[in-house]
């Protein structure tokens, strides 16, 4: 298994593709991670669910934007040189 | 995450600013405030390098003006140079802004007697006894006083000894091109970059509050190539025995190393005040952590080495066992007698580099 640098940055770019499409009112709340369900505890431990949560939530802030640059580069150099 | 609070940083400012010669055995000669996050690095920073730059000038100005009398070549010397340091701020404005360069620096403060010390604990860690990172004032002390400190420098140097190893074993099977050595290089560093991602993430998700920074997850995960090497090298020396003794040998005692090591940052670091209602899933999953860790690491030692070593075997051996068939068909590739002076004429830069390098680093 030989890996190159540019495919850790392909396997990052769908990995974090695949954490931007969860849709927040669609499916994150049907299954029970949405934005309400996570205030729950106000003691120390967060606990993992709503860590992931958190975590998932603030990806899709964050990386909505930058994502259609990078995708779009990612596509262009496929198209290019295969 | 980060070490130190607000409270620490006015107390940390007049003491570098002050710089009494003894404190600059523990924190090393910058003129940044020692262990600032990388926050507010860039206020820290501006203050440093401003500080730096006259006397960098006045000494330029000195130097210049006993070599050149013709006052025009006297001025664009020193334009020329006091461009070159505005670019040179420029440069570290920016890298500062992305990775914190003090505590980078804080991971290359080593001396020959640590690195001897940190091997000889990566190949034996039994009889060590006291696993303890010693702090002064609330900053860890560089690997110069604290053997048990973590340092960038032995995994970056074991690194590129494994890349050089991994190409003569591929020599020696006659599989070797230069791409293959770039392609050997980043699929290890990949494997480092997803390790230390892994246990960022879990670090995270089980909010745990311990200092383990960025840096330090890389160094633990580097130390890895140190046993990598060992099993290559008695692989190439001793053949298919030697290999599996020596991964047996190197697994163990970086397993134990790497559970004794993270025992002390990860399981015993406090995430609540309240430690009586903590939940009981807690220390559970904190274990599970390290010794997932500690797990990864000899699969990941044979992951890497095996294919390089599997049939170096029988070219390194074939000529010495094989005493009844001999190939006498000509169109067979007859493999030359690998010499074990090769091996080491080959390892010993490497081994030769850390005293350069480390006598440059004495003098910093």
């Amino acid at each position: 298994m030989a890996f190159t640098l540019y495919s850790l940055i392909q396997a990052a770019i769908l990995c974090v593709n695949a954490v931007a499409v969860l849709h927040e009112e669609r499916f994150l709340s049907k299954i029970g991670w949405g934005v309400d369900q996570s205030v729950g505890g106000f003691g120390d431990e967060p606990g993992i669910k709503v860590q992931l949560m958190t975590l998932v939530r603030s990806v899709r802030t964050v990386m909505r934007v930058p994502l259609i640059a990078v995708n779009s580069v990612c596509i262009v150099l496929l198209l290019l040189f295969g | 995450m980060d070490l130190p609070h607000h409270g620490y940083r006015a107390t940390a400012k007049p003491r570098a600013r002050a710089a009494p010669p003894t404190a600059d055995s523990v924190l090393f000669d910058d003129t940044s405030s020692g262990g600032a996050p990388a926050m507010n690095s860039q206020a820290y920073y501006t203050p440093g390098y401003n500080m730096a730059a006259p006397t960098n000038d006045m000494q330029g100005g000195v130097g210049v003006n006993n070599l050149f009398t013709d006052p025009m070549a006297n001025a664009a010397m020193m334009y020329g140079s006091s461009l070159a340091n505005q670019g040179k701020d420029m440069v570290n404005k920016e890298i500062s802004r992305f990775m914190s360069m003090n505590k980078l620096k804080y991971f290359f403060a080593v001396d020959t007697r640590y690195v001897l010390k940190k091997l000889m604990i990566l190949m034996f860690p039994y009889t060590h006894q006291d696993w303890e990172v010693r702090y002064h004032r609330d900053t860890p002390l560089p690997p110069r006083q604290d053997v048990n400190a973590p340092d960038l420098y032995i995994p970056t140097m074991a690194f590129i000894t494994y890349i050089l190893l991994a190409g003569m074993a591929l020599g020696i099977q006659k599989r070797f091109s230069p791409e293959v050595l770039g392609l050997c290089a980043s699929t290890a560093l990949v494997w480092v970059i997803i390790e230390v991602l892994v246990m960022l993430l879990s670090l995270y998700l089980l909010t745990v509050h311990s200092d383990l920074s960025t840096f330090d997850l890389i160094a633990y995960s580097g130390y890895k190539y140190v046993g990598m090497i060992f099993t290559m090298l008695c692989g190439l020396l001793f053949g298919s025995d030697g290999y599996y003794v020596a991964l047996a040998w190197s697994s163990c005692a970086l397993m134990f190393f790497i559970v004794r090591s993270l025992k002390m940052k990860i399981l015993t670091s406090l995430s609540s005040d309240s430690m009586g209602t903590a939940s009981s899933a807690k220390p559970h999953l904190r274990l599970y952590i390290t010794v997932a860790t500690a797990l990864f690491q000899p699969i990941i030692i044979y992951w890497l080495t095996s294919h390089l070593i599997r049939r170096a075997f029988h070219h390194l051996h074939h000529t010495v066992r094989t005493t009844q068939t001999e190939p006498l068909s000509t169109h067979m590739i007859r493999v030359p007698r690998v010499r074990y002076g090769d091996i080491f004429c080959i390892i010993s830069p490497s081994l030769v580099n850390p005293g350069f390098y480390l006598s440059t680093f004495d003098k910093a």
